[in-house]
């Protein structure tokens, strides 16, 4: 707003923008060093500093000694991660329009509880859960399977589908509902033609914070899975150890992070549109 | 009726009932083994009362982590409302380059927090990472990022601040973005100038939402563990250990499940307790004097 300001406000962007670019171009440069490029020091420019190669992207797909074939985590964690987000999607869209709709009663317990007992659920430490669900998957010769990970991961998500969702249902209007009902249709027939092609904003961000809790995950698939349903934030962690092939790394960290660069643009889109909105209480 | 019940139930019971199956139980269980001598040399579910209790009652060790996950969480949820709160008044107005610089500051969050970790754990070696070189040009000499406990502990925060600052960032721009525009004409009518507009108008109506989020945001922090795990492993000694990866030590590295039971339920009971007075103390605060 006053101009004096703006040359100290651009100065901040500047410095912010430097400081979240960097580990990204940190590990854009290294991906292309070798073992000379890496051992010697610090370098960041290919060519002046170091001789670039091609070999740490070449070994991501075949499984030599220093580096990994990130095709197979990379598969499972998308098998993983978007059934699970589509499986809360499904089952917490439900939930959060019977939340917002209807009332329920069960003793003392109310509709309040009843959402609160599902957002709750965040405030559970992951290490607290581990335990049960490693004793629990073992039981059921769930442990190390892609349906034992999707199963926990539907827990994690819920909770955070229902919050943004009964946000969301709570402001659309009633008589969207009442109208359809007058015409005659069932409960269940206004919530598939009427709210939910209403819904498409609220389904997106509910979607998008689903997917993005679920593939950035690593606690559940690092103690529920061993060595046949590997993830991939699992695969990279593995390789972090005493001698550390850094441009393996880097080239794996590039490519697990980069969808997830695609769904930011998505975020402030909506953001734009004024479609995020909190539930603070 | 009748029907309206069985539609009501319809809604709701999928998700209530996987939830409670998934979640619910696996508590019970915590709670029943945490009264049981369960380890890798005799898994089992006997009783053997309350000693598990009495045994991280004196566990230092479990106390300070708690303490050290306090001062950790405080203060990078403390930095990441500042810095959040700062970007999102800064890029508010913004019209040049407004998309692109939201979406740069909204990346890291984004980002797996693992992955990025390993690349920090990279950037801060102590001989081969550009954080010691730069250090170095600066004339700062070599800093043991990861050998020495306060460095350890700012690079974990350092991490926790560019990784969730972001997050503090899109509630709070997504809070401004919704603010009604006739009180600032107001106060432009009464002549404030752009710090006393901040004071009186924009921090009060921002309150509740800040609220929300240092509180979502505490929560999560409460459970920091895998940049700790992947950065330090707790190191160098126990000096960056948070709670959470103390149980994990003890559960799924010694397999001292019973006690690593009783260790968890301890830490759920705290950190819920402690939540909700903090919750009080910043909603009374916040909300209630700023109006």
């Amino acid at each position: 707003m006053i101009n004096t300001f703006k040359p100290l406000k651009i100065i901040a962007i500047a410095f912010w923008s430097a400081f979240v670019v960097a580990p990204f171009l940190w590990a854009l440069t290294t991906s292309f060093k070798t073992a000379n490029g890496v051992t010697g020091g610090a370098t960041y420019i290919p060519w002046v500093d170091y001789e670039p190669s091609l070999a740490a992207w070449q070994g991501l797909f075949d499984s030599g000694a220093g580096s990994i074939d990130v095709v197979g985590p990379l598969a499972n964690s998308m098998i993983v991660t978007l059934s699970a987000s589509a499986i809360s999607l499904a089952l917490g869209t439900l939930a959060a329009y019977g939340l917002s709709r209807f009332r329920y009663k069960a003793g003392p317990i109310t509709n309040t509880d009843l959402t609160f007992f599902f957002i709750s659920q965040r405030i559970m430490p992951p290490v607290v859960l581990a335990i049960p669900f490693f004793l629990m998957l073992g039981y059921f010769g769930l442990l190390d399977t892609i349906f034992g990970l999707v199963i926990v991961y539907v827990a994690l998500l819920l909770p955070i589908a229902v919050w943004v969702m009964v946000d969301f249902f709570n402001n659309i209007p009633r008589e969207l509902d009442e109208t359809a009902m007058i015409d005659g249709c069932t409960p269940l027939e206004v919530f598939w033609r009427v709210i939910l092609p209403n819904s498409l904003p609220g389904l997106v961000v509910a979607g998008i914070f689903c997917v993005v809790f679920g593939w950035n995950d690593f606690f559940f698939a690092f103690t529920l899975t061993f060595t046949n349903t590997q993830l991939l934030p699992v695969a990279i962690v593995s390789l972090n150890s005493s001698v550390t092939p850094w441009w393996s790394l880097s080239a794996s960290a590039l490519i697990s992070v980069s969808p997830l660069i695609i769904v930011a643009f998505l975020v402030e889109r909506y953001l734009e549109k004024g479609n995020i909105s909190v539930a603070s209480k | 009726m009748q029907g309206l019940t069985r539609y009501k139930l319809l809604f709701l019971l999928p998700g209530l009932l996987i939830l409670l199956g998934i979640i619910l139980f696996p508590l019970i269980f915590t709670i029943r083994v945490s009264f049981s001598g369960w380890d890798a040399i005799r898994p089992g579910l006997d009783w053997i009362g309350g000693t598990n209790y009495g045994r991280l009652f004196v566990d230092g060790r479990f106390w300070q982590s708690l303490s050290r996950l306090g001062a950790i969480a405080l203060t990078s949820v403390m930095f990441e409302y500042l810095f959040g709160f700062g970007l999102a008044l800064l890029v508010w107005h913004q019209v040049r380059f407004r998309r692109i610089t939201r979406v740069l500051f909204l990346i890291p969050m984004m980002t797996t927090p693992v992955v990025m970790a390993v690349i920090w754990r990279t950037i801060f070696h102590e001989s081969l990472g550009p954080a010691n070189d730069i250090a170095g040009m600066l004339g700062l000499g070599t800093i043991p990022w990861l050998t020495h406990s306060v460095w350890a502990t700012v690079v974990v925060i350092l991490v926790d601040v560019w990784q969730w600052t972001p997050f503090m960032f899109l509630l709070l721009l997504a809070g401004l973005l919704s603010l009604p525009k006739e009180p600032f004409l107001a106060a432009a009518i009464d002549g404030a100038g752009p710090i006393r507009t901040f004071f009186n108008v924009t921090f009060p109506a921002m309150a509740p939402i800040s609220v929300g989020a240092l509180i979502i945001r505490l929560i999560e922090a409460s459970k920091i563990m895998e940049t700790v795990y992947v950065i330090t492993s707790g190191g160098p000694g126990t000096s960056t250990e948070t709670s959470s990866y103390y149980i994990f030590i003890r559960g799924l590295r010694d397999f001292q499940i019973g006690y690593a039971a009783a260790l968890s339920v301890t830490y759920l009971v705290i950190m819920i307790v402690l939540l909700t007075i903090i919750a009080k103390i910043l909603t009374n605060t916040l909300v209630k004097s700023g109006v």
